[in-house]
């Protein structure tokens, strides 16, 4: 496991190239590149605001599935959403969103698979996946980007975000 | 059923969407042009996912085969 650009800020409206892969090396733009997909214009944005296991899994899953087909996908972590990724904490069970009740949590029990952030690991291996640690929060938390899983990138102000986010933005 | 030489299997059988498809691209990237992996899953969704990133990705289906409670997806990395 290792951290891509830990520390690192991108100025607001800051023109984003390509997010640092396990090479190093950005590849948005390219056609079909070393990670097997050719790359598409039209990016994914993500803002996860609940950190209860399901609602991560279902956000690592889409971030998954978009970053296969080659779609750039940036998350923005807020609230308990970022508390669930410290890493002392991001293995830990979060519990599931009130609807899921006694039978939805044996459901996705059942379920199995991968823990989310094994899925999201995978995610930016084979895409272009940027976690970003909203600054808001962090502040909340008194958190720096050194108290997170090394899944997180960087950290990011609101507007720096929203400028760089093409498209809309799907809340979680 | 293909009788094409299998040169790797990945038995997904058990693992939920994305799982099976995220496999596939592991190994794809760790094998050669030409290779051909088979990818058995038992993942629904496998059946519309796979396909639709091989084609994407430019790689080939060799062939299909669904069994009772699962698939054998036939693969070979094209480039």
């Amino acid at each position: 496991m290792t951290r891509g650009s830990a520390g690192q800020k991108s100025l607001p409206g800051q023109a984003k190239g390509p997010l640092p892969g396990p090479t190093g090396v950005g590849t948005l733009g390219s056609d079909r590149d070393s990670r097997g997909c050719e790359m598409d214009d039209s990016a994914l944005s993500l803002v996860l605001f609940s950190g209860t296991d399901d609602r991560l899994d279902a956000a690592a899953v889409l971030t998954a599935g978009a970053a296969a087909l080659g779609r750039r996908v940036d998350i923005l972590l807020q609230y308990w959403a970022l508390d669930a990724f410290r890493s002392d904490r991001i293995a830990e069970p979060h519990g599931l969103s009130p609807e899921a009740g006694i039978a939805g949590a044996e459901a996705y029990e059942r379920l199995g698979g991968q823990h989310w952030s094994d899925v999201l690991r995978q995610a930016k291996e084979v895409g272009e996946v940027g976690i970003h640690a909203c600054s808001r929060s962090m502040e909340m938390f008194g958190l720096k980007v050194a108290d997170l899983d090394p899944l997180v990138d960087d950290e990011h102000g609101i507007a720096s975000f929203i400028m760089d986010a093409s498209g809309p933005v799907t809340f979680i | 059923m293909t009788t094409v030489h299998i040169d790797r299997s990945i038995d997904a059988r058990g693992t939920p969407c994305p799982g099976p498809l995220m496999s596939l691209i592991g190994a794809i990237r760790e094998c050669e042009v030409g290779q051909v992996i088979e990818v058995i899953s038992s993942d629904e969704g496998s059946k519309t996912d796979i396909p639709a990133w091989l084609e994407k990705a430019g790689h080939e289906i060799v062939e299909i085969v669904e069994e009772e409670a699962f698939a054998r997806f036939i693969v070979r990395k094209a480039r």
